[in-house]
């Protein structure tokens, strides 16, 4: 590619720019200038020019030349005077100075600029290249109409510039209807890992943060909330309609689930309660019936529970219709006579064993365990005198009532 | 039963989460600026400063409610709205301010730490260097938060203020009257010290840190209501605390009032503690500007940051946020730096720093104004009348007195 067909150009430089007529009048200089995601997600659509007071549209096929020298040239008459049209998302008004979602980066970041690729086929047409954060565009920013282009331009070369791709980019905006019309989804969003999601979201404000929860899909919703801290879950929760949160509590886990509604008002978490399928329903409100800061507050009620004289394979058949549970599972729990568990199977121990052994024989020898209403410090204390990876927590006629596992303990422990 | 109690102890932690930043910011109120500011205008004033109290209280309640509604509502700190509806050269001027003003009051923390140490005979060279030690590594090593209450707690010191003002007998009858009987002196030095006790009282920093800190809590629209209470108590006892700072110097200046040179002359309002003046006047001190200069320079950095778009915060590491720590390191550095400079005059300095506050808050009480007006950001909780009439009042005055004080001293020069 050569300098002549490959070219780029600042926002901070197309404002102010002159525009000229056919006769090469000058008929106003360049106010804002507006995409229309609609119909194209990068391309400027329209140029906001003003001329005295009102201030002029012009489309994008309107327009012969684009240069830093000679301004904008256009190859049509017929101008339109601008009235605001819904469908613009305007760099100046809707993207500068406001917080946008660098997904590559994972980070919350204000726009100070934006880049255009001016495209030179049989007329000249800018595209969003990508968005400028950093210092590089606060100085453009600064001295903006106040030097000369080509001056800035080379007194800006030894700032490191810091720019973020268009395709990177995740707009924010709060309204849903307004979000339709600029076509902006926040599909984005949910390529990235939970918990990033869940340190972005804490960084912006409850609308943005609303509109992110309410419009994702619900399962990244449910795992990007339980990463948020607590009392922020609880305001989300809140504000949200309740049967969206309802889809998004029930995408938790029940314990999760149960830490998000302990810190909501009991109207707010009732209402969601409502909302809420049977089946996960009944566990969250098992675990709300628990103090917070008990065994039976930290435990999650899904474990794998088999019958103590069942054979590996019999075991590995059972196995496959948990596969949901797999994941985060570190032990098999057995049960004998009445479901009382009498004891805990290490999954790993499976993967060496022969196929026809009773998993009795593969279990640990001793049971460690403990009850619902024991204190969170003598659970943690016992994560770490045994080195557990799990520990059950049994009722009082000895049946599981649940299972705490060491993230539960990590963030117990790191919440003090 | 069990669940009552676990509900009750609900509630409580709910009070206590949300009785954080409006009553935190009130008490970092009274630092080193302000103690030695009440000091002197009692000193040098004895009883005529105590009217300002009343209506500075209303102004401060009034601003501190405004950016605490504004975080709640927003969930953003005033430096991001100011970006956001103001565009970045606004911005930038309003933080190139910022930071100047409170440069002088983390110089002005310093050497409150300064003084209050060398009453011992502990030289600003050890202490002040300690401080600034101290400082940064709390904010940065994370155990600020622990800290914190401790600082919290020990301001229950600021009592004996209250008890010497009682001690000392004061004339009660002329401080009664004077406290609701306006007076107004064309004379710069009264003037002077009318634009210090605003600009310490209600200090544009705190508008920042209030609303930031209203934010991090995730205080919400709706828990709202008990945030103002807290404002309201925090400004009301910031202000019972200045009246008897004011009262006990009053006291102990009559029939001689003197402007105040240097700590010795501020403990004297302890007199009635005996031999424990010093101590007590030292460790009020030293505890209020420790307090106030780890709050100061996070603040800055932050509110600089957050407005121009740089990532910030002691969870992010020096490489991730290096404006962010370079600010911050920069300004403790140079203000204590400052403070150590040979001969270096503190109290003048630290008074001239409250002067400058006072100066610079009308330019934040204008944009916080104009943003908490705002439709689309406060939505139902934009400024009741009342609210705007107190704000503007107190922006015209101060630009008043500004322009009073100007004009007096380009009369008299010198």
């Amino acid at each position: 590619m050569t300098a002549e067909n490959f070219d780029f150009l600042f926002f901070t430089e197309l404002i102010g720019m002159p525009v000229y007529d056919l006769k090469h009048r000058r008929i106003g200089r360049v106010k804002d200038a507006a995409i229309v995601p609609l119909i194209n997600p990068s391309r400027v659509d329209r140029f906001l020019v003003g001329n005295g007071g009102a201030w002029l549209s012009i489309r994008y096929d309107q327009i012969s030349s684009i240069s830093i020298a000679a301004g904008i040239q256009l190859s049509n008459e017929r101008l339109y005077p601008y009235h605001s049209d819904e469908y613009m998302l305007r760099i100046q008004r809707d993207l500068l100075d406001q917080q946008i979602i660098d997904v590559n980066g994972r980070k919350v970041v204000r726009v100070n600029d934006v880049t255009f690729e001016i495209r030179r086929d049989d007329r000249d047409s800018l595209s969003v290249l990508e968005v400028d954060v950093g210092v590089r565009s606060i100085f453009r920013r600064l001295v903006q109409g106040v030097m000369p282009s080509a001056f800035v331009r080379r007194v800006q070369k030894p700032i490191p510039p810091n720019s973020i791709s268009w395709d990177f980019c995740n707009i924010l905006e709060a309204d849903p209807l307004r979000r339709l019309r600029l076509n902006i989804s926040n599909e984005k969003l949910e390529k990235l890992h939970p918990a990033d999601l869940a340190d972005i979201m804490e960084e912006l404000g409850p609308a943005d943060r609303e509109a992110i929860m309410g419009t994702i899909d619900s399962e990244v919703a449910a795992e990007a909330l339980s990463e948020i801290d607590p009392k922020m879950q609880a305001s989300i929760l809140e504000a949200l309609e309740p049967e969206v949160a309802a889809d998004i509590v029930e995408e938790m886990s029940p314990d999760q689930a149960a830490d998000a509604l302990y810190d909501l008002a009991d109207e707010s978490a009732e209402e969601i309660l409502e909302e809420m399928e049977t089946e996960p329903l009944e566990d969250v409100r098992e675990l709300l019936e628990y103090d917070e800061h008990t065994a039976g507050g930290m435990m999650n009620t899904e474990a794998i529970v088999l019958a103590e004289e069942m054979t590996l394979d019999q075991a590995m058949l059972k196995l496959r219709s948990h596969e949901d549970l797999l994941e985060n599972t570190h032990l098999l729990f057995l049960s004998g006579a009445g479901g009382r568990i009498t004891a805990a199977v290490p999954l790993a121990r499976l993967f060496l064993a022969d196929g026809s052994t009773q998993l009795k024989e593969l279990a640990y020898e001793r049971l460690i365990s403990t009850r619902p209403a024991e204190k969170e410090r003598r659970v943690t204390e016992l994560f770490d005198k045994y080195n557990l990876l799990a520990l059950p927590v049994l009722e009082d006629d000895g049946t599981l009532a649940g299972v705490i596992t060491a993230d539960d303990v990590i963030t117990v422990l790191r919440k003090k | 039963m069990n669940n009552l109690l676990s509900r009750l102890k609900r509630h409580f932690m709910v009070f206590l989460a949300v009785l954080g930043p409006g009553f935190i910011t009130a008490v970092v109120d009274n630092d080193s600026g302000g103690i030695y500011t009440y000091s002197q205008a009692g000193a040098r004033w004895l009883y005529l400063p105590l009217w300002t109290l009343l209506p500075i209280t209303i102004a401060l309640i009034v601003t501190q409610e405004m950016c605490s509604r504004m975080g709640a509502v927003t969930g953003k700190g005033l430096s991001d709205l100011i970006r956001e509806e103001f565009g970045l050269r606004v911005t930038f001027g309003i933080m190139l301010l910022l930071v100047l003003a409170n440069f002088t009051n983390i110089v002005a923390e310093f050497a409150g730490v300064a003084t209050a140490l060398d009453l011992f005979g502990v030289s600003k060279y050890i202490s002040v260097p300690l401080a600034a030690v101290l400082v940064w590594f709390l904010a940065v090593k994370g155990n600020y938060a622990s800290v914190e209450k401790i600082f919290l707690f020990a301001c229950v010191i600021y009592v004996a203020y209250v008890i010497a003002g009682f001690l000392v007998k004061p004339d009660w009858h002329e401080a009664l009257i004077t406290s609701v009987r306006p007076k107004l002196i064309l004379d710069g030095g009264y003037i002077t010290m009318l634009i210090a006790m605003v600009g310490t009282t209600i200090a544009p920093w705190m508008q920042f840190y209030l609303q930031a800190a209203v934010v991090e809590k995730g205080i919400t629209a709706k828990e709202y209501r008990e945030s103002r209470v807290e404002v309201i108590v925090g400004c009301v006892m910031t202000s019972v605390i200045a009246f008897f700072i004011i009262v006990a110097c009053a006291g102990a200046y009559r029939g001689h009032p003197t402007d105040i040179k240097d700590a010795s002359e501020a403990a004297l309002a302890f007199k009635p503690f005996g031999q424990y003046a010093f101590l007590l006047f030292s460790a009020g001190l030293l505890n209020a500007s420790v307090f106030a200069a780890c709050i100061l320079p996070l603040s800055t950095a932050y509110s600089v940051c957050e407005g121009l778009g740089f990532e910030s915060g002691v969870s992010r590491s020096w490489k991730e946020a290096p404006i962010f720590y370079w600010l911050y390191t920069l300004l403790i550095v140079c203000g204590a730096g400052v403070v150590i400079l040979p001969r270096f005059p503190m109290v003048e300095m630290i008074l001239l720093s409250q002067v400058l506050n006072g100066m610079l808050l009308p330019f934040i009480l204008i944009f916080m104004i104009v943003l908490v007006n705002k439709k689309g950001l406060m939505r139902e909780w934009v400024n009741p009348p009342f609210y705007n009439a107190v704000a503007w009042v107190t922006a015209i005055v101060v630009i008043g007195m500004t322009l009073a004080l100007t004009g007096i001293s380009l009369r008299n020069p010198g």
